[in-house]
Protein backbone atom coordinates (compact mmCIF):
# COMPACT_ATOMS: atom_id res chain seq x y z
CA UNK A 1 0.00 0.00 0.00
CA UNK A 2 1.66 3.16 -1.24
CA UNK A 3 -1.00 5.56 0.06
CA UNK A 4 -0.97 7.17 3.69
CA UNK A 5 -4.09 5.74 5.08
CA UNK A 6 -7.60 7.51 5.53
CA UNK A 7 -10.97 6.52 5.93
CA UNK A 8 -13.10 6.08 3.00
CA UNK A 9 -16.89 7.32 2.51
CA UNK A 10 -18.60 6.07 -0.69
CA UNK A 11 -20.96 9.24 -1.20
CA UNK A 12 -25.02 8.21 -2.61
CA UNK A 13 -25.74 11.27 -3.65
CA UNK A 14 -24.65 14.98 -4.00
CA UNK A 15 -26.14 16.50 -0.91
CA UNK A 16 -24.43 13.98 1.07
CA UNK A 17 -21.10 14.26 -0.59
CA UNK A 18 -21.52 17.98 0.28
CA UNK A 19 -22.55 17.36 3.74
CA UNK A 20 -19.39 15.22 4.49
CA UNK A 21 -17.09 17.99 2.58
CA UNK A 22 -18.65 20.38 5.41
CA UNK A 23 -17.94 18.17 8.29
CA UNK A 24 -13.79 17.03 7.10
CA UNK A 25 -13.44 20.98 5.65
CA UNK A 26 -9.86 20.73 3.89
CA UNK A 27 -9.02 17.36 5.32
CA UNK A 28 -11.06 15.80 2.90
CA UNK A 29 -10.62 15.59 -0.85
CA UNK A 30 -13.56 14.28 -3.45
CA UNK A 31 -12.56 11.06 -5.07
CA UNK A 32 -13.50 11.08 -8.72
CA UNK A 33 -12.05 9.18 -11.68
CA UNK A 34 -8.82 9.13 -9.77
CA UNK A 35 -6.76 9.00 -12.41
CA UNK A 36 -4.43 11.78 -11.11
CA UNK A 37 -5.44 11.89 -7.53
CA UNK A 38 -4.79 8.51 -6.81
CA UNK A 39 -1.47 8.41 -8.26
CA UNK A 40 -0.79 12.01 -6.31
CA UNK A 41 -1.64 9.99 -3.11
CA UNK A 42 0.60 6.92 -3.98
CA UNK A 43 3.73 9.27 -4.00
CA UNK A 44 2.09 11.04 -0.82
CA UNK A 45 1.93 14.38 -2.48
CA UNK A 46 -1.31 14.65 -1.22
CA UNK A 47 -2.35 12.64 2.19
CA UNK A 48 -6.43 13.48 2.71
CA UNK A 49 -7.73 12.20 5.60
CA UNK A 50 -10.84 11.49 4.15
CA UNK A 51 -11.72 10.44 0.66
CA UNK A 52 -15.52 11.17 -0.50
CA UNK A 53 -15.92 8.93 -3.30
CA UNK A 54 -18.29 10.19 -5.70
CA UNK A 55 -18.00 7.87 -8.72
CA UNK A 56 -21.70 6.03 -7.72
CA UNK A 57 -23.95 9.21 -7.77
CA UNK A 58 -25.80 8.85 -11.12
CA UNK A 59 -26.88 12.42 -10.61
CA UNK A 60 -23.67 13.44 -11.38
CA UNK A 61 -23.14 11.20 -14.77
CA UNK A 62 -25.57 13.03 -17.59
CA UNK A 63 -24.75 14.84 -20.87
CA UNK A 64 -27.67 17.22 -21.85
CA UNK A 65 -28.19 19.10 -24.65
CA UNK A 66 -29.89 22.64 -24.38
CA UNK A 67 -30.62 25.72 -26.48
CA UNK A 68 -27.06 27.11 -26.07
CA UNK A 69 -24.92 25.08 -23.80
CA UNK A 70 -24.06 21.66 -23.17
CA UNK A 71 -24.43 20.39 -19.53
CA UNK A 72 -22.20 17.41 -18.28
CA UNK A 73 -22.73 16.06 -15.13
CA UNK A 74 -18.81 16.49 -13.11
CA UNK A 75 -18.79 12.60 -13.04
CA UNK A 76 -19.38 12.31 -16.51
CA UNK A 77 -16.76 9.03 -17.97
CA UNK A 78 -14.33 11.27 -20.51
CA UNK A 79 -15.14 8.06 -22.40
CA UNK A 80 -18.77 9.06 -22.56
CA UNK A 81 -18.39 12.16 -23.50
CA UNK A 82 -15.87 11.16 -26.25
CA UNK A 83 -18.37 9.23 -27.90
CA UNK A 84 -21.56 11.64 -27.40
CA UNK A 85 -22.60 11.82 -30.78
CA UNK A 86 -24.88 15.42 -30.12
CA UNK A 87 -21.48 16.65 -27.83
CA UNK A 88 -19.62 16.12 -31.03
CA UNK A 89 -21.64 18.56 -32.86
CA UNK A 90 -22.19 21.21 -30.03
CA UNK A 91 -19.21 21.48 -28.59
CA UNK A 92 -16.69 20.08 -31.19
CA UNK A 93 -13.49 21.07 -29.36
CA UNK A 94 -14.41 18.24 -26.09
CA UNK A 95 -14.14 15.07 -28.49
CA UNK A 96 -11.12 16.78 -30.71
CA UNK A 97 -9.16 17.30 -26.90
CA UNK A 98 -9.98 13.99 -25.47
CA UNK A 99 -8.17 12.54 -28.58
CA UNK A 100 -4.94 14.02 -26.80
CA UNK A 101 -5.73 13.07 -23.07
CA UNK A 102 -4.47 9.81 -21.52
CA UNK A 103 -5.32 6.28 -23.26
CA UNK A 104 -8.52 3.71 -23.20
CA UNK A 105 -8.35 2.64 -19.49
CA UNK A 106 -7.61 6.42 -18.24
CA UNK A 107 -10.70 7.95 -19.75
CA UNK A 108 -13.33 4.78 -19.14
CA UNK A 109 -12.76 5.73 -15.43
CA UNK A 110 -11.62 9.81 -15.60
CA UNK A 111 -14.03 11.93 -15.73
CA UNK A 112 -14.87 15.55 -17.10
CA UNK A 113 -15.38 17.29 -13.99
CA UNK A 114 -12.16 15.44 -12.16
CA UNK A 115 -10.00 16.70 -14.76
CA UNK A 116 -11.16 20.41 -14.51
CA UNK A 117 -11.43 20.13 -10.56
CA UNK A 118 -7.48 19.09 -10.61
CA UNK A 119 -6.83 22.37 -12.86
CA UNK A 120 -3.47 20.96 -14.56
CA UNK A 121 -2.52 23.91 -16.06
CA UNK A 122 -0.56 21.69 -19.27
CA UNK A 123 -4.76 19.52 -19.15
CA UNK A 124 -6.43 19.47 -22.44
CA UNK A 125 -10.50 19.60 -20.52
CA UNK A 126 -9.02 22.90 -18.69
CA UNK A 127 -8.20 24.75 -21.62
CA UNK A 128 -11.54 24.07 -23.63
CA UNK A 129 -13.62 25.20 -20.78
CA UNK A 130 -11.07 28.19 -20.95
CA UNK A 131 -11.60 28.73 -24.74
CA UNK A 132 -15.20 28.02 -24.53
CA UNK A 133 -16.08 30.17 -21.51
CA UNK A 134 -17.20 26.82 -19.92
CA UNK A 135 -19.73 27.80 -16.47
CA UNK A 136 -18.56 25.48 -13.66
CA UNK A 137 -21.86 24.70 -10.82
CA UNK A 138 -20.45 24.35 -7.55
CA UNK A 139 -22.41 22.68 -4.85
CA UNK A 140 -22.34 23.10 -1.16
CA UNK A 141 -24.76 22.74 1.96
CA UNK A 142 -25.47 26.29 1.50
CA UNK A 143 -26.61 26.27 -2.05
CA UNK A 144 -25.16 26.18 -5.63
CA UNK A 145 -23.04 28.83 -7.10
CA UNK A 146 -21.45 29.40 -10.79
CA UNK A 147 -18.19 29.78 -11.89
CA UNK A 148 -16.95 31.28 -15.32
CA UNK A 149 -13.92 29.36 -16.12
CA UNK A 150 -11.83 32.72 -15.77
CA UNK A 151 -12.98 32.80 -12.12
CA UNK A 152 -12.34 28.92 -11.36
CA UNK A 153 -8.90 28.31 -12.44
CA UNK A 154 -6.70 30.15 -10.11
CA UNK A 155 -3.19 28.52 -10.60
CA UNK A 156 -1.39 25.62 -11.03
CA UNK A 157 -3.37 22.30 -9.65
CA UNK A 158 -5.76 25.16 -7.53
CA UNK A 159 -9.46 26.28 -8.25
CA UNK A 160 -11.71 28.99 -6.65
CA UNK A 161 -13.60 25.87 -5.47
CA UNK A 162 -13.78 26.04 -1.57
CA UNK A 163 -12.97 23.17 0.42
CA UNK A 164 -16.54 22.56 1.14
CA UNK A 165 -17.79 22.59 -2.43
CA UNK A 166 -18.45 19.96 -5.03
CA UNK A 167 -18.25 20.50 -8.75
CA UNK A 168 -21.45 19.53 -10.02
CA UNK A 169 -21.87 20.17 -13.40
CA UNK A 170 -20.49 21.82 -16.72
CA UNK A 171 -22.01 24.38 -18.83
CA UNK A 172 -20.15 24.09 -21.91
CA UNK A 173 -21.56 27.04 -24.40
CA UNK A 174 -22.28 26.27 -28.00
CA UNK A 175 -22.00 28.47 -30.76
CA UNK A 176 -25.09 28.40 -33.40
CA UNK A 177 -23.17 29.60 -36.64
CA UNK A 178 -23.93 26.65 -39.08
CA UNK A 179 -19.99 27.53 -40.93
CA UNK A 180 -18.24 26.42 -37.48
CA UNK A 181 -15.07 24.68 -36.83
CA UNK A 182 -13.03 24.00 -33.70
CA UNK A 183 -9.34 22.51 -33.69
CA UNK A 184 -7.14 21.02 -30.89
CA UNK A 185 -3.56 20.43 -31.24
CA UNK A 186 -0.55 19.64 -28.97
CA UNK A 187 3.27 18.86 -28.04
CA UNK A 188 4.27 16.05 -25.55
CA UNK A 189 7.01 13.73 -24.91
CA UNK A 190 4.51 10.81 -25.50
CA UNK A 191 1.39 10.91 -26.94
CA UNK A 192 -1.32 10.67 -24.02
CA UNK A 193 1.13 12.73 -21.66
CA UNK A 194 0.10 15.84 -20.61
CA UNK A 195 0.90 18.72 -22.90
CA UNK A 196 4.65 20.53 -23.24
CA UNK A 197 2.16 23.29 -25.11
CA UNK A 198 -1.38 22.92 -26.25
CA UNK A 199 -3.73 25.00 -28.54
CA UNK A 200 -7.65 25.36 -29.19
CA UNK A 201 -9.03 27.56 -31.50
CA UNK A 202 -12.86 27.77 -32.90
CA UNK A 203 -13.83 30.28 -35.90
CA UNK A 204 -17.09 30.82 -37.26
CA UNK A 205 -17.60 32.46 -40.71
CA UNK A 206 -20.62 34.03 -42.36
CA UNK A 207 -21.75 33.06 -45.97
CA UNK A 208 -18.89 35.10 -47.72
CA UNK A 209 -15.61 32.99 -45.90
CA UNK A 210 -15.55 36.51 -43.04
CA UNK A 211 -14.28 35.42 -39.56
CA UNK A 212 -17.89 36.47 -37.06
CA UNK A 213 -16.24 34.93 -34.36
CA UNK A 214 -12.97 33.51 -33.22
CA UNK A 215 -12.26 32.10 -30.16
CA UNK A 216 -8.23 31.37 -28.95
CA UNK A 217 -6.40 29.70 -26.32
CA UNK A 218 -3.41 28.33 -24.88
CA UNK A 219 -2.26 25.56 -22.52
CA UNK A 220 1.03 24.72 -20.50
CA UNK A 221 2.39 28.39 -20.97
CA UNK A 222 1.17 29.56 -17.78
CA UNK A 223 -0.27 28.29 -14.07
CA UNK A 224 -3.42 28.33 -15.49
CA UNK A 225 -4.92 27.45 -19.14
CA UNK A 226 -5.00 30.99 -20.90
CA UNK A 227 -7.52 32.41 -23.33
CA UNK A 228 -7.14 35.36 -25.07
CA UNK A 229 -11.01 36.88 -25.88
CA UNK A 230 -9.10 40.22 -27.58
CA UNK A 231 -6.65 38.33 -29.51
CA UNK A 232 -9.16 36.48 -31.28
CA UNK A 233 -11.35 39.12 -31.54
CA UNK A 234 -8.82 41.02 -33.46
CA UNK A 235 -9.54 37.74 -36.38
CA UNK A 236 -13.78 38.90 -36.72
CA UNK A 237 -13.76 41.20 -39.87
CA UNK A 238 -10.95 39.32 -41.89
CA UNK A 239 -10.84 36.09 -44.19
CA UNK A 240 -8.14 34.67 -41.70
CA UNK A 241 -5.30 35.02 -44.18
CA UNK A 242 -2.15 34.19 -43.62
CA UNK A 243 -0.67 37.28 -41.78
CA UNK A 244 -4.02 37.66 -39.76
CA UNK A 245 -3.49 34.01 -38.56
CA UNK A 246 0.33 34.46 -38.03
CA UNK A 247 0.06 38.44 -36.09
CA UNK A 248 -3.00 36.54 -33.68
CA UNK A 249 -0.46 33.23 -32.88
CA UNK A 250 2.56 35.54 -32.54
CA UNK A 251 0.49 38.11 -30.04
CA UNK A 252 -0.60 34.91 -28.17
CA UNK A 253 2.71 33.58 -27.66
CA UNK A 254 4.09 37.01 -26.88
CA UNK A 255 1.08 37.25 -24.06
CA UNK A 256 1.99 33.62 -22.23
CA UNK A 257 4.11 32.73 -19.59
CA UNK A 258 5.45 29.85 -20.33
CA UNK A 259 8.58 28.31 -17.63
CA UNK A 260 11.49 25.83 -18.00
CA UNK A 261 11.47 22.58 -16.51
CA UNK A 262 14.11 19.55 -17.90
CA UNK A 263 11.59 18.63 -20.74
CA UNK A 264 11.86 22.41 -22.04
CA UNK A 265 12.86 25.99 -22.45
CA UNK A 266 10.58 28.65 -21.80
CA UNK A 267 11.98 30.43 -25.22
CA UNK A 268 10.80 26.55 -26.90
CA UNK A 269 7.49 26.82 -25.23
CA UNK A 270 7.11 29.90 -26.75
CA UNK A 271 7.84 29.19 -30.26
CA UNK A 272 5.50 26.28 -29.63
CA UNK A 273 3.01 28.33 -28.66
CA UNK A 274 3.19 30.26 -31.79
CA UNK A 275 3.46 27.88 -34.11
CA UNK A 276 0.72 25.57 -32.27
CA UNK A 277 -1.88 28.64 -32.40
CA UNK A 278 -1.31 29.21 -35.77
CA UNK A 279 -1.65 25.17 -36.21
CA UNK A 280 -5.58 25.61 -34.61
CA UNK A 281 -6.15 28.57 -36.53
CA UNK A 282 -5.66 27.26 -39.98
CA UNK A 283 -7.46 24.03 -39.01
CA UNK A 284 -10.42 25.52 -37.18
CA UNK A 285 -10.52 27.34 -40.02
CA UNK A 286 -10.46 25.14 -42.73
CA UNK A 287 -13.32 23.00 -40.93
CA UNK A 288 -15.37 26.27 -40.76
CA UNK A 289 -15.23 26.52 -44.30
CA UNK A 290 -16.07 22.66 -44.81
CA UNK A 291 -18.91 23.18 -43.05
CA UNK B 1 -2.55 1.79 15.19
CA UNK B 2 -5.46 -0.33 13.26
CA UNK B 3 -6.87 1.07 10.07
CA UNK B 4 -10.28 0.72 9.35
CA UNK B 5 -11.32 -1.89 7.57
CA UNK B 6 -14.50 -2.14 4.70
CA UNK B 7 -16.23 -4.75 3.85
CA UNK B 8 -16.46 -4.96 0.39
CA UNK B 9 -18.22 -8.04 -2.60
CA UNK B 10 -17.12 -7.67 -5.99
CA UNK B 11 -17.40 -10.28 -8.57
CA UNK B 12 -14.42 -11.68 -9.91
CA UNK B 13 -14.11 -13.89 -13.20
CA UNK B 14 -17.68 -14.60 -12.40
CA UNK B 15 -17.93 -15.60 -9.15
CA UNK B 16 -18.33 -13.13 -5.74
CA UNK B 17 -15.95 -12.79 -4.13
CA UNK B 18 -15.71 -10.66 -0.26
CA UNK B 19 -12.94 -9.72 1.50
CA UNK B 20 -12.30 -7.15 4.08
CA UNK B 21 -9.76 -3.88 3.16
CA UNK B 22 -8.30 -1.11 4.28
CA UNK B 23 -9.04 2.09 2.33
CA UNK B 24 -5.58 2.22 0.72
CA UNK B 25 -5.07 -1.19 -0.52
CA UNK B 26 -5.34 -1.09 -4.56
CA UNK B 27 -7.88 -3.10 -6.61
CA UNK B 28 -4.36 -4.94 -7.92
CA UNK B 29 -3.00 -5.71 -4.65
CA UNK B 30 -6.52 -7.26 -3.23
CA UNK B 31 -6.56 -9.29 -6.42
CA UNK B 32 -3.34 -10.44 -6.25
CA UNK B 33 -2.19 -10.50 -2.60
CA UNK B 34 -5.73 -11.61 -1.53
CA UNK B 35 -7.46 -13.60 -4.22
CA UNK B 36 -3.89 -14.78 -5.23
CA UNK B 37 -4.98 -13.50 -8.85
CA UNK B 38 -1.41 -13.08 -9.87
CA UNK B 39 -2.06 -13.08 -13.92
CA UNK B 40 -2.46 -9.48 -13.16
CA UNK B 41 0.96 -7.78 -12.96
CA UNK B 42 1.52 -4.35 -10.91
CA UNK B 43 3.91 -2.36 -13.03
CA UNK B 44 4.43 1.45 -12.66
CA UNK B 45 1.80 1.32 -9.48
CA UNK B 46 0.87 4.85 -10.86
CA UNK B 47 -0.73 4.62 -14.27
CA UNK B 48 1.40 4.60 -16.80
CA UNK B 49 2.38 1.68 -17.81
CA UNK B 50 -0.82 -0.43 -18.27
CA UNK B 51 0.33 -3.74 -16.87
CA UNK B 52 -2.36 -3.93 -14.11
CA UNK B 53 -5.12 -3.59 -16.57
CA UNK B 54 -8.40 -5.51 -15.81
CA UNK B 55 -12.00 -5.08 -16.57
CA UNK B 56 -13.95 -3.11 -14.69
CA UNK B 57 -17.83 -3.76 -15.76
CA UNK B 58 -16.40 -5.06 -19.15
CA UNK B 59 -14.23 -1.64 -19.34
CA UNK B 60 -10.73 -1.73 -19.40
CA UNK B 61 -9.45 0.54 -16.35
CA UNK B 62 -6.17 0.27 -14.63
CA UNK B 63 -6.47 -1.36 -11.08
CA UNK B 64 -3.49 0.40 -9.52
CA UNK B 65 -5.82 3.70 -10.06
CA UNK B 66 -8.65 2.34 -8.18
CA UNK B 67 -9.17 1.68 -4.73
CA UNK B 68 -9.97 -2.03 -3.33
CA UNK B 69 -12.96 -0.75 -2.01
CA UNK B 70 -14.36 1.44 -4.53
CA UNK B 71 -15.01 -1.98 -6.35
CA UNK B 72 -17.31 -3.28 -4.04
CA UNK B 73 -20.43 -3.97 -5.81
CA UNK B 74 -18.86 -4.20 -9.19
CA UNK B 75 -17.39 -6.99 -11.92
CA UNK B 76 -14.24 -7.25 -12.39
CA UNK B 77 -12.46 -9.45 -15.11
CA UNK B 78 -8.83 -10.15 -14.68
CA UNK B 79 -6.24 -12.22 -17.19
CA UNK B 80 -7.52 -15.65 -15.48
CA UNK B 81 -11.37 -14.69 -16.47
CA UNK B 82 -10.28 -14.58 -20.32
CA UNK B 83 -9.52 -18.13 -20.36
CA UNK B 84 -12.22 -21.07 -21.66
CA UNK B 85 -14.31 -22.41 -19.02
CA UNK B 86 -12.03 -25.76 -19.51
CA UNK B 87 -8.61 -23.78 -18.57
CA UNK B 88 -7.32 -23.82 -22.39
CA UNK B 89 -6.12 -20.35 -23.61
CA UNK B 90 -8.78 -18.21 -25.10
CA UNK B 91 -8.24 -17.56 -28.85
CA UNK B 92 -6.83 -14.36 -28.08
CA UNK B 93 -4.32 -15.97 -26.04
CA UNK B 94 -3.71 -18.78 -28.62
CA UNK B 95 -3.05 -15.94 -31.26
CA UNK B 96 -0.34 -14.28 -28.48
CA UNK B 97 1.99 -17.42 -28.60
CA UNK B 98 1.72 -18.20 -32.42
CA UNK B 99 2.89 -14.57 -33.39
CA UNK B 100 5.31 -14.50 -30.22
CA UNK B 101 3.46 -11.16 -29.24
CA UNK B 102 4.86 -11.59 -25.92
CA UNK B 103 8.83 -12.30 -24.43
CA UNK B 104 9.24 -11.46 -20.86
CA UNK B 105 5.53 -11.69 -20.05
CA UNK B 106 5.11 -8.87 -18.16
CA UNK B 107 2.91 -6.46 -20.17
CA UNK B 108 0.96 -9.62 -21.43
CA UNK B 109 -1.98 -9.72 -19.26
CA UNK B 110 -2.27 -6.04 -19.53
CA UNK B 111 -1.47 -6.39 -23.27
CA UNK B 112 -4.51 -9.46 -23.53
CA UNK B 113 -7.39 -7.24 -21.10
CA UNK B 114 -6.85 -4.02 -23.40
CA UNK B 115 -7.40 -5.96 -26.54
CA UNK B 116 -9.48 -8.47 -25.54
CA UNK B 117 -11.68 -5.49 -24.61
CA UNK B 118 -11.32 -3.94 -28.23
CA UNK B 119 -12.18 -7.10 -30.08
CA UNK B 120 -15.30 -7.64 -27.73
CA UNK B 121 -16.80 -4.15 -29.35
CA UNK B 122 -14.80 -4.42 -32.66
CA UNK B 123 -14.42 -7.58 -34.50
CA UNK B 124 -12.98 -6.34 -37.37
CA UNK B 125 -10.32 -3.36 -35.97
CA UNK B 126 -7.81 -1.49 -38.58
CA UNK B 127 -4.37 -1.97 -37.69
CA UNK B 128 -4.54 1.76 -35.94
CA UNK B 129 -7.61 0.88 -33.99
CA UNK B 130 -5.26 -1.73 -32.36
CA UNK B 131 -2.38 0.73 -31.75
CA UNK B 132 -4.80 3.02 -30.01
CA UNK B 133 -6.36 0.12 -27.70
CA UNK B 134 -3.05 -0.78 -26.82
CA UNK B 135 -1.56 2.40 -26.77
CA UNK B 136 -1.83 2.79 -23.14
CA UNK B 137 0.27 -0.35 -21.88
CA UNK B 138 4.06 -0.63 -22.28
CA UNK B 139 5.99 -3.22 -23.70
CA UNK B 140 10.01 -3.09 -23.39
CA UNK B 141 10.40 -6.53 -25.14
CA UNK B 142 8.64 -7.08 -28.72
CA UNK B 143 8.39 -3.39 -30.08
CA UNK B 144 4.83 -3.97 -30.17
CA UNK B 145 4.56 -5.25 -34.04
CA UNK B 146 3.76 -8.89 -33.04
CA UNK B 147 0.96 -7.95 -30.78
CA UNK B 148 -0.66 -6.08 -32.88
CA UNK B 149 -0.24 -9.12 -35.27
CA UNK B 150 -1.62 -10.95 -32.41
CA UNK B 151 -4.76 -9.19 -32.20
CA UNK B 152 -5.17 -9.00 -35.91
CA UNK B 153 -5.38 -13.07 -35.89
CA UNK B 154 -7.55 -13.69 -33.18
CA UNK B 155 -9.84 -11.11 -34.82
CA UNK B 156 -9.68 -12.97 -37.74
CA UNK B 157 -10.34 -16.15 -36.21
CA UNK B 158 -13.62 -14.61 -34.07
CA UNK B 159 -14.75 -13.78 -37.43
CA UNK B 160 -14.22 -17.22 -39.03
CA UNK B 161 -15.52 -18.65 -36.19
CA UNK B 162 -19.14 -16.47 -36.05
Amino acid sequence: MKAAPFEYVRAASVGEACELLARHGDTAKVLAGGQSLVPMMAMRLVRPAWLVDINEIAALKFVAIEKDAVRTGACTRQCVVERDPALAVGVPLLAQALAWIGHVQTRNRGTVGGSLAHADPAAELPLVAQVLGARMVLRSGNGARTLEAAEFFAGPMATAARPDECLEEIHWPTWSERRMGSAFTEISIRHGDFAMVAAAAQIALDGGGRCTRAALGLGGVGGTPLAFPKIAARLVGTKLEDGAVQSAAEAAAAASEPGSDLHATADYRRHLARVLAARALRAAHEKARAA
Amino acid sequence: MSETLYMIGVEVNGKPRAGQVPARLSLVDWLRDELRLTGTHVGCEHGICGACSVMLDGDPVRACLMYAVQANGHRVTTVEGLARPNGSMSVLQDSFCETHGLQCGYCTPGMLIASQALLDSNSNPTEAQIRDAIGGNLCRCTGYQQIVEAVQLAAERMREAK
